[in-house]
């Protein structure tokens, strides 16, 4: 290299020269040169210190044993630290307190959606309103056939739902068929029916749809007279759902609609604690080494659920 | 390589204008002469405003920090005024109208902030008239100084200097971060080692930054880390009036001998004073150039030379590229495009300001409408949009509306009634509408919803949004 400290204005010279231009050969500055091999020396420092290089089973570790899915979980329990007084909170109270509380309220709705997205959206839609004609049941409306309330809903998640409808094809001509499928409509847009009403009566419909048929909450049965259909409110949809009903297995054409079980431990504990304060007993005396096993299955936790449960009550307004 | 590599080329022979390649990228020290004069008083009027920065913080308002950049709780007091992130687009403005002043006082009158008011002009002079003070103030005496032998004096005056220039550093850090933080309790705090992380960093960075910018770098700083010199030039025009040297009143220079009169030579006596007072150390004869930061402390310097040798003042003066070289008209101010344009700029921007801040919102509300899905029907046929409704209180009182909706007959709303929000925060609140399908006959119609601060009679929030339904 040049030594122009020495010799200002002296450099070396590569002997190149095209159309008189010389190119000169002048070092690269110390601290631009410096920085390089710093910079070299960074990559040595990295590869000692962190995973490097690939060998056959594994690369190798590096001294500060640093991982991605360590940073990963660290992270997490970050958030999750963040999260545990709420969750701690949100664990001690009833839903019914949740919703009452403008601030776990907040916390509940915002912690439900990742849940309710990997959960329920794939069949309810992400705001509780699933595709047209889909057949699930919509979330965002005020109709509850198995009840609205934020309890009632609970107990749908943890036991799952089926509603249970069987197949008339056998049992009614075409044209009963028919007179009901224009009284069902006639029903939901305010229209009284007498004949239709007669025929309704005496196939027996009302005993799971209710003498006013305006459904059974125990049998989450549907309620012919509002507007919202629980499969579809075409002609030709209606008559399906009566020749081949609901979740009846004698016929293959029938509707399936079933909601599955997401804790089946907390179907029986709400069930029990239901039982024992319908019998005026205090649920907390309530022995639950006699009402459980113990391998009851659990896709959710009982916290889940209940935050699950306040998320879809406020999707309409619940009841 | 061939063998002709590494034959030895004298590069002042290829090229003519090698002498302009020599510049000091910091291997000569810069040693400027101090003189009296009217710019110096200028430079020191200057640097005076920056006492704001330091004392500023320690103002009180109601009991609180007038000025407080309040990061973590993400808002900005100004006295009584409380400025939100809402309200960034002022921030903007502000920027905007510093940055077009900036660009208008240097199309006008050259680099006035780099001379008179720049961060780095003012500490390294500061940090100069220190170092001048205790190593002597000429490049002679400092550099006697500096190749002395070490003694007890010397080290004396090295350490004095070094400390000087680290209190100053750290104060700087310090009442940077005053500026984030309250004032008296950052001062409490670093005194007992309690300051938090952030404001340790802050103040290291400041001191380290001040101690090497204006102790080490001084002038470098200037010529190869601020961009403003390499822009200067497309912020200057023929009628910029920048410190000149008049080159046809003094060239050719040359010395003055006793008793001898000016005849043939031009007004300048080659006393290289304008060069010893620089603060980059250039030539100001050389012309207009990057290291010029316009500070015109050669005018002073020329001024008491002119005087001395009884001729007339304003060898180096203020003065425009025009009116040195004749060659044009000089444009009166009002009469420059430039200055005309940068003007509405500052004016439109300043206005956007004070209007920004007269008309501040006590609040931020927001109506968003939920998406998924648009709209349900009920079981009674009506049709139910649902809102979430979001409202910040601005106001340091806690505000409690009641919400009302407007503008579509027939609607109803529900879920959301009265509403208590605590000062600087805000609360999402879902609000469920529900209209009868029968009184809706457009599927898409305006709704406004309007929350009344029971609080304070004199605030109602209005949010125009929409209603959807099937039609």
């Amino acid at each position: 290299m040049a030594d122009n400290k020495n010799n200002p204005n002296q450099v070396s010279d590569t002997g190149h020269e095209w159309d008189g231009i010389k190119e000169l050969n002048n070092p690269c500055p110390r601290w631009w040169l410096n920085s390089l091999w710093l910079s070299g020396l960074l990559v040595i420092v990295y590869f000692i210190l962190y995973p490097s290089l690939p060998l056959v089973n594994e690369s190798t570790k590096g001294l500060l044993g640093w991982t991605m899915i360590k940073e990963y979980k660290e992270d997490l329990a970050k958030v999750e630290a963040k999260r545990a007084p709420f969750e701690d909170k949100l664990a001690a109270m009833t839903a019914e307190e949740i919703l009452a509380d403008q601030e776990m309220l907040n916390y509940a709705i915002g912690s439900s959606k990742v849940l309710f997205g990997d959960n329920c959206a794939a069949c309810h839609g992400t705001g509780g309103a699933p595709a047209e004609g889909a057949g699930y049941p919509n979330l965002s409306d005020d109709d509850w056939l198995f009840g609205g309330s934020v309890n009632d809903i609970m107990m749908s998640i943890a036991k799952g739902r089926a509603g249970m409808m069987p197949a008339h094809e056998k049992l009614l001509n075409t044209d009963e068929v028919d007179q009901l499928v224009k009284f069902v409509v006639d029903s939901s847009n305010g229209i009284q029916n007498e004949a239709g009403m007669a025929l309704y009566t005496s196939k027996g419909c009302f005993a799971c749809h209710g003498a006013d048929a305006k459904g059974i909450k125990a049998m989450g049965s549907a309620n012919l007279t509002d507007k919202i259909w629980r499969f579809s409110g075409d002609e030709d949809q209606i008559r399906h759902t009566i020749l081949h009903g609901v979740n009846d297995a004698s016929d293959p054409q029938t509707r399936v609609a079933v909601m599955p079980q997401w804790s089946e431990k907390l179907a029986i504990m709400l069930q029990v604690r239901a039982d024992a304060i319908a019998d005026d007993e205090d649920p907390n005396d309530i022995d639950w080494s006699d009402e459980l096993e113990g391998d009851e299955g659990e896709r959710l936790t009982e916290t889940e659920i209940k935050k699950l449960a306040v998320y879809v009550h406020q999707f309409g307004g619940g009841q | 390589m061939n063998e002709e590599a590494n034959k030895i080329t004298n590069v002042d022979d290829i090229y003519d204008e090698v002498s302009d390649w020599h510049v000091n990228t910091g291997g000569i020290k810069i040693v400027a002469k101090r003189l009296a004069g009217r710019f110096r008083r200028l430079k020191w009027f200057g640097m005076s405003i920056w006492l704001v920065f330091f004392l500023g913080p320690y103002l009180r308002w109601n009991g609180a920090q007038a000025i407080l950049f309040d990061l973590p709780n993400r808002q900005f007091n100004f006295f009584h005024i409380t400025v939100y992130p809402q309200d960034i687009w002022m921030l903007s403005l502000t920027l905007l109208f510093f940055a077009i002043l900036l660009a208008a006082v240097t199309s006008i009158a050259g680099r006035v902030f780099c001379g008179y008011f720049c961060f780095q002009t003012v500490w390294t002079d500061i940090y100069t008239l220190i170092e001048a003070k205790l190593e002597g103030n000429t490049p002679q005496k400092a550099t006697k100084f500096n190749n002395s032998p070490w003694s007890f004096d010397k080290l004396v005056r090295k350490v004095t200097k070094h400390s000087l220039w680290l209190a100053i550093a750290l104060l700087t850090g310090v009442s940077f971060a005053a500026w984030f933080t309250d004032a008296f309790k950052l001062w409490y705090d670093y005194f007992t080692l309690q300051a938090p992380l952030p404001a340790w960093i802050v103040l290291g960075m400041f001191t380290a930054g001040t101690y090497g910018f204006a102790g080490f770098m001084r002038e470098q700083v200037c010529f190869w880390l601020c961009p403003y010199a390499r822009l200067q030039g497309v912020m200057y025009d023929q009628d910029t009036i920048l410190p000149s040297y008049d080159a046809e009143r003094g060239e050719p220079r040359g010395k003055l001998k006793k008793g001898q009169h000016q005849q043939s030579k031009g007004s300048c006596v080659d006393c290289n004073v304008c060069v010893a007072v620089c603060p980059t150390g250039i030539d100001i004869r050389k012309g207009q150039q990057e290291g010029c930061i316009t500070c015109g402390i050669c005018i002073d310097a020329c001024d008491s030379i002119m005087d001395k040798t009884q001729q007339p003042r304003g060898l180096i003066r203020y003065a425009s590229y025009k009116e040195l070289h004749h060659n044009a008209k000089t444009v009166p101010l009002y009469k420059r495009p430039r200055v005309i344009i940068y003007s509405l700029i500052l004016l439109t921007a300043l206005s956007g300001v004070i209007y920004g801040f007269a008309n501040l919102s006590p609040t931020e509300f927001k109506v968003v409408h939920d998406r998924q899905p648009v709209f349900v029907r009920l079981s009674d046929g009506s049709i139910q949009n649902k809102y979430t409704v979001k409202l910040l209180n601005k106001t340091k009182e806690v505000m409690t509306l009641r919400f009302s909706i407007e503008g579509l007959e027939g609607a109803t709303l529900h879920g959301l009634n009265e509403m208590t929000v605590e000062p600087g925060k805000v609360i999402p609140v879902t609000a469920l509408v529900r209209v009868p399908d029968e009184q809706l006959n457009k599927s898409l119609v305006p709704i406004i919803f309007k929350g009344k601060v029971l609080t304070n009679s004199n605030i109602t929030v209005r949010y125009k949004s929409m209603f959807i339904g099937p039609k």
